[in-house]
């Protein structure tokens, strides 16, 4: 299996399995089209933990411990646990914020995009028509001599942050803790909505470890496809993404999940220019600080502190989004979604413009 | 004769592969030296090496990888 995963097979196997677990994460009852959602999963995070007040999405998303320990653990046994850091870490805490941003004005990360087009939402084509330009921003960038600069080599325990939050996060969502000032909190968990679905916690976390372990090993990176695909005609990764929408809508198909229209979908909009614009922004800040969210989980697992702190972006940005009204909502745009992203495009293409040369 | 380096250590994807793009692109043989510090950065080299016709083979020293490609 493993052999296979190394392989020029690897995303490929990995992007099926995975859109199969995604839609039978939905059957288990994870909401909508939300099988795995990076982004969503890491905004329900923030509500449980009381950074936002969304009532309706706060929950211990499981599958998140299961991302950064399957890697860590997969990491350890093949001896690629390098833990490393030091790669303009601020600026990719603000790249990691506003493709928070745009990524809830689209209502989903890359993954989601993808899983929503998977499961017959329409309103997802103008997301990944915005995520394919984002990451062709990105592109220009990175070919003008975009960096950030070089990550150095850190101790052996700086790269246990990530793997001890994840156990944290999951003993909270075991224990429950109930102790805040109004007799709710400091952990919240949705009664309704979105937050208030999801699959069993043993299934959630086993799917999580799983999905971890095969990203680890194949570099399953659903920006990276897109970006190597344009840049470098390499389907390596691209590979990954058509097995993974293709395992997904079958799986979607043969459990009575795959619903085709525009109108009424789970968790969608139809602001057709918001979704591409927000996918947009999403796109270019993962392209500029390296890879997919899901990808950023991944590699916090090896020990990527970098990763993790743009982990500590999106989070803080998810808090953020729902807090100032940027994150958008089955009706439409929130009241200040488009000027957040105007706001985050502008920071994006500073980014982009002034670290132009390498700083090594 | 001579041999390019290209010190790619501690940089996000895909900046090794446009590092050593900008070398390559350059000549049309010789030895190329791609210092990386991840597996899948020299995983990465590599895959972009073969794929534009350089043999690849890589050594490991001190917790990085020196790629080469040769043609």
């Amino acid at each position: 299996m493993n052999r296979v995963l190394m392989s020029k097979y690897g995303p490929a196997l990995a992007g099926t399995i995975i859109g199969v677990i995604a839609a039978l994460l939905v059957k288990f009852g994870n909401p909508g089209n939300m099988g795995v959602c990076v982004a969503c999963f890491t905004r329900d995070v923030a509500g449980a933990l009381g950074l936002h007040r969304a009532g309706v999405v706060q929950y211990l998303r499981p599958e998140l411990a299961g991302f950064i320990l399957g890697s860590f653990g997969s990491a350890l046994l093949y001896r690629e646990y390098r833990p490393r850091g030091g790669s303009s870490p601020m600026i990719r805490f603000g790249l990691g914020f506003f493709a928070m941003v745009g990524a809830l004005v689209f209502l989903g990360c890359p993954w989601r995009a993808y899983l929503r087009l998977a499961g017959g939402d329409l309103t997802a084509v103008a997301g990944i028509a915005g995520l394919t330009t984002g990451i062709a921003i990105g592109i220009m960038f990175l070919y003008r001599g975009f960096s950030l600069g070089a990550a150095r080599q850190n101790p052996k325990a700086a790269g246990y942050f990530m793997p001890l939050l994840a156990i944290v996060l999951l003993a909270l969502l075991v224990i429950r803790p109930l102790f805040g000032a109004e007799g709710t909190g400091p952990i919240f968990f949705s009664a309704k909505g979105p937050g208030s679905m999801h699959a069993p916690l043993i299934i959630s976390l086993a799917a999580g470890l799983l999905v971890g372990w095969l990203a680890q090993r194949s570099r399953f990176c659903t920006v990276g496809a897109i970006r190597d695909l344009i840049m470098l005609k390499d389907t390596h990764l691209f590979k990954g993404i058509v097995c993974f929408i293709v395992a997904a809508f079958l799986t979607n198909l043969s459990l009575g999940l795959f619903k085709p229209g525009m109108q009424g979908q789970p968790i969608a909009h139809t602001m057709h220019l918001w979704n591409f614009l927000g996918m947009a922004l999403s796109g270019l800040a993962f392209t500029l600080a390296g890879g997919c969210p899901g990808r950023m989980f991944i590699m916090s697992g090896e020990g990527d502190s970098d990763a993790g702190v743009f982990i500590m972006g999106m989070l803080v940005g998810a808090a953020f989004a729902h807090n100032f009204s940027l994150a958008s909502s089955g009706a439409g745009v929130g009241a200040y979604g488009i000027p957040a992203t105007i706001a985050g495009l502008v920071f994006c293409f500073a980014v982009g413009t002034l670290f132009m040369n390498r700083v090594d | 004769m001579e041999i390019k380096t290209v010190d790619a250590r501690g940089l996000s994807c895909p900046q090794p592969i446009v590092e050593t793009k900008k070398v390559l692109d350059k000549i049309s043989g010789g030895r190329v030296e791609v210092l990386v510090d991840t597996v899948t950065s020299r995983e990465n080299v590599l895959r972009f090496g073969r794929n534009a016709g350089w043999q690849g083979s890589f050594e490991e020293t001190d917790g990085a990888f020196k790629v080469i490609l040769e043609k």
